[in-house]
C-alpha cells in the first residue's frame, strides 16, 4: 500500500534534473532562480522521504530540516529577486550571460 | 770639609746658569754673553781650587739625594769630593778658563759670538758635572750632555755641510759606545742595586772594596765601550779627526784637553770595578790605538788633523797606562797631555787665525820669525808631546806609562807598541813644526802672517809654562801626583831615578825620540826650504805606505762600505717591509675581502634573489592562468558544478557496486 | 662628580659649538679653546687634590646603568689615569693653538676636537668595559672626520684606513669581551675592570676553555695593538699622521696613541695574566720589532711628517717592550718587584713624555710645511741661519725625543731598560739599536733642514712669531721640568704601578 522509497527518490531526481536543466539552459535570471528553487525542493522531497522511511520517524528531524530549508529558500528568493530587479534597473536586462564583472 | 761638599754642585751649576741665561740673551749682547761665561767658569775654577785644597788634607766625602722613586726603591744621585775628581775639576776649569779667554780673540768676528760662549759654558757645565758626579747615572747624564755640547760646537759653523756632517758623525759614533755604557750601567745597577759610587759603604765602589769585585768582565767591557767612543779609541776613533771642523778653541777644549779625556776619567773613576781581563782589553786597545793613530798622523797635511790623530794616539797611551799601571799613571798623562795638547791646539789656532784660515801645513812655512811667541810656545808643546827628556811634562808621564807596560805581566807587545808610538810621535811633530815654522813661506798667506793679539798669546804662555811644570809633580823621584791620588806620603828621593828599572828605560825612550827628531828634521827641514811642496819626501820614498796612511788605513771607507751601507740597506729594508710587504699584505687582505664580497654578491644575486624572483613569478603566472576560469559567467560555474556533480555521482555509484 | 663634569664639559660645549650659526666661526673657536683651557684647569685641580699616598682609585663615581648586564657607570682615577688625563688636557689646547688659523669651517673643526677630548677623558676615567668602550669609539669618529675633511691630498685614503683598521680592532675587542661575559660563571659575571681582574686572579675566567681563552685574549690584543700600534698592525699610522692636519696629528700621536698603551696596562695585562705569560716571547719579539723596524724605516723616509710618524711608533715600542717584559711574571705576587716596577714606571713616564715631545715635533713640522709649502727632508737647508729660535726650540724637541738626559725623554727610557734588561734580556738587547737609529734619523733632520748653506729661496724665512713662541714655550719648558724632576710623575705613577703589579 505504501509507495516504496525509490519512487520518491526518482521523483526527486527528476525534479532536480528539470531544475538543473532550467538553471543551466535559461538565460533569464528569474528563470534560473526558478530552476534553483526546483532543485532545492527536490532536496526537500528527499529529506521528507528519508525521514518517513527512517527507523525513528517519531523524531521530526526531516520535517525540521525542510521547514528551515523552505524558510531559507523563501528568504533567498526574496533577496535573489531583489538583486535581479536591482540589476535589471541598473542594466536594463536580466540576461545572466551579460554579467561578468566578477570575473578574475 | 762638609760645607765644601754641600756647595760642590755650584761648580757645574755656575756655567750651566751662564749657558741658560746666555741662551736667552739676544744675539747682539756679545760682551755680556761672553762675560757671563768667563765669570762663571772663573767661579767654577775658584771653587774647584777650594775643593782641591780641602782634598789635600782629608779623604773622600760625598753627598747624595733622591732623584725619583720607583717600586719600593729610588734612584739616587749625588756629588763626591775626592782627589781624583778635585784635580780633574781644577784642570778642566782652568784649561776651560784659558780657552774661553782665548776665544774672545779667536771668535771676535763671528756673528754667533754669544752663542759660542753659551755652548762653551754648557760644555764646561756638563764636563764639571761629570767630574763631581757620585753616581754612574749622573755621570752618564753629564756624559751625554758633553756629547751634546760637542755636537753643537763641532757643528758651530753649520753653514759648512762638512761641519754639520762631522757633528752628526761625532754624536752618532760616540753614541754607539754610549749604548754599551748604558747597558753596562744597567747591568751593574741590577747587580748592586745602586749606581752611587760611594754611599757610606753601600755604593758600588764601596761594595767592591768590602766584598771584592761586584762587576763581571762583561759589565766592565760594556762600560769601557763608552770610554772607547768618547776617547776615540779603535774602532770608534773615526769621529775625532772629523771633529776638527769645529772652531779651533773647541778642538783645543773638547777634542784635546777635556772631553776626550772623559773616557779615561770614566775608567779611572770606576777602576775598582774593572776586572783584570777587562784591564787587559783596555791595555791592548790603548796600545793599538796609540800606534795606529800615530802612524796615520805621519801622513796628514792638515795642521789640526795631525794634532787630532796625535790626540787619539795619546789617549791610547792613557788607556794603556790605566790598563797596565793603574789610575795614577793614566791620570798623570791625562793631566800633562791636557796642558800641552791645549797649548798645541791653541798655537795651531793662532797660526790658522793669522794665516787666513789656512790649515794645510804645505801652504804655511817660515812662521818662526813672523809669530815668535806662537812659535816658542808651540815648540814647548811639541817637545812636551814628543817627550823630550827632563824638562818637559810629557816625558815624565809617558815614561811612567812605558815603565808600567814594561812591568806588565800580560804581554810584552804593548810595551814595544808604546815605544814605536813614541818614535812616530816625535817624527810627525818634527815634520809638522818644520813645515809650519821653518823654511820659507810657501804662500802669500803665510808670507803676510803676523803675531796674534795678547788675548790669545797670554793663554799660550801660561799653558806653555804648565806644560813644563806639570811634569815635575809626578817624577819617579817625587811622585806627588801618585801619592795624592792614592793617599800616601810623599818623599823626595833622587835615587829612584837612577835605579836599574828607570834609567835604561829613560835612556831608551830618549834615544828613540832623539833619533826621530833628528831624522825627521833632516828630511823635512830640507824639504821645507824648497819652493814647491806638492810631494812629501816620504811619499817619494814609500808611495804605497804613504797613501795608505794618508787615507787613514781606509777606515772611513771601510765603515762607509759596511756599517753605513748596511744601516742604509736595513732602513731601505724596513721601508720596503712597510710599504711593499706589509702594505702588500694589507692590500692582499683587502683584495681578498673584495673578492669575498664580490662572491657574496654574486651568490646573493644568482641564488637568493633569483630563486625568490622565480618563485613569485610562478605564483603570479599560475594565478593569472587560474583567474581565466573565473570569468564571471555564473551559469558556467553552475555547469561545471553540475558536470562535477554528475561525475561524482557516477563515481559514487561505480564505487558502491 | 668632578670626573663626569670633566668628561661631559667638552662634550656639551662641543655640541653647542657645532650648533652655532655659520657666521659665528670665531666665537665657536674661542669658546672651544676656552673650554679646553677650563678642562686643563680642572685636570690640574684634580692633580692638586689627588692624594699621592693613597693606593687605588680616587674621585670614584659609580651608578648602576644596566644592572642585568653588569654595566655600570663607573668612573675613577688612579695615578696612571691622572697622568693620562693631564696629558690629554695639555695636548688639546696645544693642538688647538696649532690649528688656530684653519680656514675651512673652524667651528666644526674645533667642536670635533672637543668631542675627541671628551673621548679621551672618558677612556682614561672609565672603569667598566662597556662605558670605556663607548668613549674609546667616540674618540675615533671625530678623528675620522678631522682627517677626512681637513687632511692633505690623500686624506680620503688615510681616513678610511684609520677608520677601518681601528674599527676592525675594536670589533674584535668587543666580540672578545662579549664572549668573555657569556662564558663566565653567572655569579662572577661583570664588565668591571677591577672585578674582572680579581676573578681572573682567582682563576674564575674561562676555566677549562683554553682555546676560547686564547681567542678572547687575541681579540682584545688585536684591538689594542692596532691602536698603539704594534708592528705589524702599524701601516695605517704613517699615512694617517702625515695626511692629518697638524693639530689632529698632534692629538693622534700625543694622546690617542696612549689609549692603546693605557688599554694594555688597564685591561689586557690584569685580566689575562696567564695568556700574557704564554704569549710573552712572541709579544716581546714584536715589541722589539716595533722599536727597531720603524726607527730604521724612518731613516729611509724623505717626508718629515712620515719620519716623525715612524719615530712615534718607535717610541711607543719602548712602552710595549716595558709592558710585555713586566707582564706575565706573577706567581701570586710580582716575581721581580723592583724591575717590574721600574719598567712600568718607565712606561708611564714614556707615555706622558712622548705625548709632549711628539706633539711638539708635529707642531714644528707643521710650521715648516706651512711656511715652505713643502715638507721633504731635502727641500730645505740652512734654516738655522734664518730662524735660530725656531731651530733651537725644534732642536730641543728633537733631542728630547732621542732621549737626551736633562730632557723629558731620558728618565722613561732609562727606567724601561732598567727593568727590561733584567726581565727580558734578549728582547731589550735587540731593541738597543733602536736608540741609535733614532739618534741617526733625528740628527739627519737637524742636519738636512737646519744646517748647510741657506738656499736662496728660503732667504727671509720667518722665525717663530710671538704667538708661536707663546704656544710652544710652555711645552718646551715642560720638557725640561719633567726631565729634571721626573719625581713629579713617578710620585703619581708609582703607587698605581705597585697596585697594578699585584694583578700582573
Amino acid at each position: 500500500m505504501t509507495t516504496p522509497l525509490a519512487n520518491y527518490l526518482i521523483l526527486a531526481s527528476l525534479l532536480f534534473g528539470i531544475g538543473l536543466a532550467g538553471a543551466l539552459a535559461r538565460r533569464n535570471a528569474v528563470l534560473v532562480l526558478i530552476g534553483l528553487e526546483l532543485m532545492l525542493n527536490a532536496a526537500n522531497l528527499n529529506f521528507i522521504a528519508f525521514w518517513r522511511f527512517s527507523p525513528h520517524p517519531e523524531m521530526l528531524t526531516g520535517q525540521m530540516f525542510v521547514l528551515f530549508s523552505i524558510a531559507i529558500a523563501a528568504a533567498e528568493v526574496a533577496v535573489g529577486l531583489a538583486l535581479v530587479i536591482a540589476i535589471y534597473r541598473h542594466r536594463r536586462t536580466a540576461q545572466l550571460d551579460r554579467f561578468d564583472s566578477l570575473k578574475g | 770639609m762638609e760645607s765644601i761638599v754641600k756647595y760642590l754642585w755650584l761648580i757645574p751649576t755656575a756655567p750651566l746658569l751662564a749657558a741658560g741665561v746666555g741662551a736667552l740673551l739676544p744675539r747682539r749682547q756679545r760682551q755680556l754673553g761672553a762675560g757671563l761665561a768667563i765669570g762663571a767658569i772663573g767661579i767654577s775654577f775658584l771653587l774647584s781650587c777650594a775643593a782641591f785644597l780641602v782634598t789635600l788634607h782629608s779623604g773622600r766625602v760625598s753627598s747624595n739625594f733622591r732623584w725619583f722613586d720607583f717600586g719600593t726603591t729610588s734612584v739616587q744621585l749625588g756629588w763626591v769630593l775626592d782627589p781624583l775628581g778635585a784635580i780633574m775639576a781644577v784642570m778642566v776649569s782652568f784649561v776651560s778658563l784659558l780657552i774661553f779667554v782665548y776665544s774672545l780673540g779667536y771668535m771676535a768676528k763671528d756673528e754667533n759670538f754669544k752663542q759660542f760662549f753659551c755652548f762653551l759654558a754648557l760644555f764646561a757645565a756638563a764636563m764639571l758635572g761629570l767630574i763631581i758626579a757620585n753616581s754612574l747615572l749622573l755621570f752618564f747624564m753629564c756624559w751625554e750632555l758633553v756629547g751634546l755640547a760637542s755636537y753643537l760646537l763641532i757643528g758651530f759653523w753649520f753653514q759648512k755641510p762638512s761641519a754639520a756632517a762631522a757633528a752628526k758623525k761625532a754624536f752618532i759614533v760616540t753614541r754607539i759606545g754610549d749604548l754599551g755604557f748604558l747597558v753596562g750601567m744597567l747591568l751593574l745597577y741590577a747587580k748592586t742595586g745602586t749606581l752611587l759610587f760611594y754611599d757610606n759603604g753601600n755604593g758600588c765602589l764601596d761594595q767592591t772594596a768590602v766584598a771584592g769585585l761586584v762587576a763581571s768582565t762583561t759589565i766592565s767591557l760594556l762600560i769601557f765601550c763608552g770610554a772607547v767612543g768618547k776617547s776615540g779609541q779603535i774602532p770608534l776613533h773615526v769621529w775625532l779627526p772629523d771633529a776638527m771642523e769645529g772652531p779651533t778653541p773647541v778642538s783645543a777644549l773638547i777634542h784635546a784637553a777635556t772631553m776626550v779625556a772623559a773616557g779615561v776619567f770614566l775608567i779611572a773613576r770606576v777602576y775598582p770595578l774593572m776586572t783584570p781581563e777587562a784591564l787587559q782589553a783596555v791595555t791592548w786597545v790603548g796600545a793599538l790605538t796609540a800606534v795606529f793613530a800615530a802612524s796615520i798622523a805621519v801622513a796628514q797635511n792638515d795642521i789640526k788633523r795631525i794634532l787630532a790623530y796625535s790626540t787619539v794616539s795619546q789617549l791610547g797611551y792613557m788607556m794603556m797606562g790605566l790598563g797596565a799601571g793603574g789610575v795614577a799613571v793614566g791620570m798623570f798623562h791625562l793631566m800633562t797631555h791636557a796642558f800641552f795638547k791645549a797649548l798645541l791646539f791653541l798655537g795651531a789656532g793662532s797660526v790658522i787665525h793669522c794665516c787666513h784660515e789656512e790649515q794645510d801645513i804645505r801652504e804655511l812655512g817660515g812662521l818662526r820669525t813672523r809669530q815668535p811667541i806662537t812659535f816658542a810656545t808651540y815648540a814647548v808643546g811639541m817637545m812636551a808631546l814628543c817627550g823630550v827628556p827632563l824638562f818637559f811634562s810629557g816625558f815624565w808621564s809617558k815614561d811612567a806609562i812605558l815603565d808600567a807596560t814594561h812591568h806588565w805581566n800580560g804581554s810584552p807587545i804593548p810595551f814595544y807598541l808604546g815605544l814605536l808610538g813614541a818614535f812616530l810621535t816625535a817624527f810627525y811633530m818634527t815634520r809638522q813644526i818644520c813645515w809650519v815654522f821653518f823654511g820659507k813661506p810657501a804662500t802669500a798667506k803665510a808670507e803676510h802672517a803676523h803675531e796674534s793679539p795678547p788675548v790669545m798669546t797670554v793663554p799660550l804662555v801660561i799653558l806653555a809654562t804648565l806644560a813644563v811644570v806639570a811634569g815635575f809633580f809626578g817624577t819617579p823621584a817625587w811622585p806627588w801626583f801618585q801619592n795624592y791620588l792614592e793617599g800616601g806620603q810623599v818623599g823626595f828621593d833622587l835615587s829612584k831615578l837612577m835605579n836599574e828599572h828607570q834609567l835604561p828605560l829613560m835612556l831608551l825612550s830618549t834615544a828613540l825620540v832623539a833619533a826621530a827628531i833628528v831624522w825627521s828634521g833632516w828630511i823635512y827641514g830640507r824639504a821645507a826650504a824648497r819652493p814647491t811642496r806638492e810631494t812629501d819626501p816620504l811619499e817619494v820614498a814609500q808611495p804605497t805606505i804613504f797613501v795608505l796612511l794618508q787615507n787613514k788605513f781606509y777606515v772611513d771607507e771601510f765603515y762607509n762600505a759596511t756599517v753605513v751601507r748596511l744601516t742604509a740597506a736595513f732602513a731601505k729594508f724596513s721601508d720596503w717591509l712597510d710599504r711593499v710587504f706589509l702594505g702588500g699584505l694589507i692590500k692582499a687582505v683587502c683584495v681578498f675581502a673584495l673578492v669575498l664580497a664580490w662572491l657574496d654578491r654574486a651568490l646573493d644575486e644568482a641564488l637568493v634573489n633569483e630563486s625568490f624572483d622565480t618563485g613569485t613569478e610562478t605564483v603570479r603566472s599560475s594565478g593569472r592562468w587560474l583567474s581565466r576560469l573565473q570569468n564571471g559567467q555564473v551559469q558556467r560555474y553552475l555547469r561545471i558544478i553540475g558536470v562535477a556533480f554528475c561525475g561524482l555521482l557516477i563515481l559514487l555509484l561505480w564505487g558502491s557496486r | 662628580m668632578i670626573l663626569s663634569i670633566l668628561t661631559f664639559l667638552p662634550l656639551a660645549v662641543g655640541v653647542l659649538v657645532a650648533l652655532l650659526g655659520p657666521d659665528r666661526q670665531k666665537l665657536g673657536r674661542n669658546l672651544a679653546f676656552a673650554t679646553s683651557l677650563l678642562a686643563l684647569a680642572v685636570a690640574v685641580g684634580l692633580w692638586a687634590s689627588f692624594d699621592n699616598a693613597k693606593a687605588g682609585m680616587q674621585f670614584v663615581e659609580s651608578v648602576s646603568w644596566v644592572p642585568s648586564l653588569g654595566i655600570e657607570y663607573h668612573l675613577g682615577l688612579d695615578g696612571l689615569g691622572l697622568i693620562m688625563v693631564l696629558l690629554s688636557a695639555l695636548i688639546v689646547p696645544f693642538a688647538m693653538l696649532a690649528s688656530w688659523k684653519i680656514e675651512n669651517n673652524p667651528k666644526l673643526y674645533f667642536s670635533l676636537m672637543l668631542f675627541l677630548e671628551a673621548g679621551l677623558f672618558g677612556t682614561f676615567t672609565a672603569q667598566n668595559f662597556i662605558h670605556w668602550f663607548l668613549f674609546w669609539e667616540l674618540s675615533l669618529i671625530p678623528a675620522f672626520f678631522l682627517i677626512r675633511i681637513w687632511g692633505g691630498p690623500k686624506r680620503a685614503y688615510a681616513a678610511s684606513q684609520v677608520f677601518i683598521y681601528t674599527m676592525g680592532g675594536s670589533v674584535a675587542m668587543l666580540a672578545a669581551f662579549l664572549a668573555l661575559y657569556a662564558t663566565t660563571d653567572a655569579s662572577t659575571r661583570s664588565f668591571d675592570f677591577a672585578q674582572l681582574a680579581a676573578t681572573a686572579h682567582q682563576g674564575g675566567l674561562f676555566a677549562g676553555h683554553k682555546t676560547l681563552a686564547t681567542a678572547i685574549f687575541l681579540g682584545v690584543l688585536l684591538g689594542l695593538a692596532v691602536k698603539v700600534p704594534l708592528v705589524p698592525f702599524h701601516t695605517w699610522l704613517p699615512a694617517a699622521y702625515s695626511e692629518a692636519p697638524t693639530g689632529t696629528a698632534m692629538l693622534l700621536t700625543g694622546a690617542m696613541s696612549k689609549m692603546g698603551v693605557y688599554g694594555f696596562l688597564r685591561v689586557l695585562c690584569p685580566i689575562f695574566p696567564e695568556q700574557m705569560q704564554a704569549w710573552r716571547t712572541p709579544l716581546l719579539v714584536l715589541a722589539a720589532a716595533t722599536i727597531v723596524l720603524p726607527a730604521a724605516a724612518a731613516f729611509a723616509q724623505k717626508d718629515l711628517k712620515r719620519m716623525v710618524a715612524y719615530s712615534s711608533i718607535n717610541h711607543l715600542g719602548y712602552c710595549l717592550l716595558g709592558i710585555f717584559a713586566a707582564a706575565g711574571l706573577t706567581d701570586g705576587s710580582a716575581l721581580f718587584p723592583n724591575e717590574q716596577a721600574a719598567a712600568l714606571n718607565g712606561v708611564i713616564l714614556q707615555m706622558f713624555n712622548h705625548g709632549l715631545t711628539a706633539s711638539a715635533l708635529f707642531y714644528f713640522v707643521g710650521l715648516i710645511e706651512q711656511r715652505g709649502g713643502a715638507r721633504g727632508l731635502n727641500d730645505f737647508g740652512g734654516l738655522r741661519q734664518a730662524a735660530p729660535v725656531f731651530c733651537g726650540l725644534m732642536g730641543i724637541a728633537l733631542f728630547a725625543s732621542l732621549g737626551l738626559p736633562g730632557l723629558n725623554g731620558f728618565p722613561g727610557e732609562f727606567l724601561i731598560f732598567k727593568g727590561t734588561l733584567h726581565l727580558a734580556e734578549r728582547a731589550s738587547v735587540l731593541s738597543i739599536p733602536g736608540l741609535l737609529l733614532t739618534a741617526i734619523f733625528l740628527l739627519t733632520i737637524l742636519q738636512r733642514v737646519f744646517s748647510g748653506p741657506l738656499a736662496g729661496k728660503w732667504n727671509g724665512w720667518p722665525d717663530l712669531t710671538l704667538g708661536e713662541r707663546l704656544t710652544v714655550l710652555p711645552v718646551v719648558a715642560l720638557m725640561f721640568v719633567f726631565g729634571i724632576f721626573p719625581q713629579l710623575l713617578t710620585g703619581l705613577a708609582n703607587l698605581a704601578v705597585l697596585q697594578m703589579l699585584k694583578s700582573f
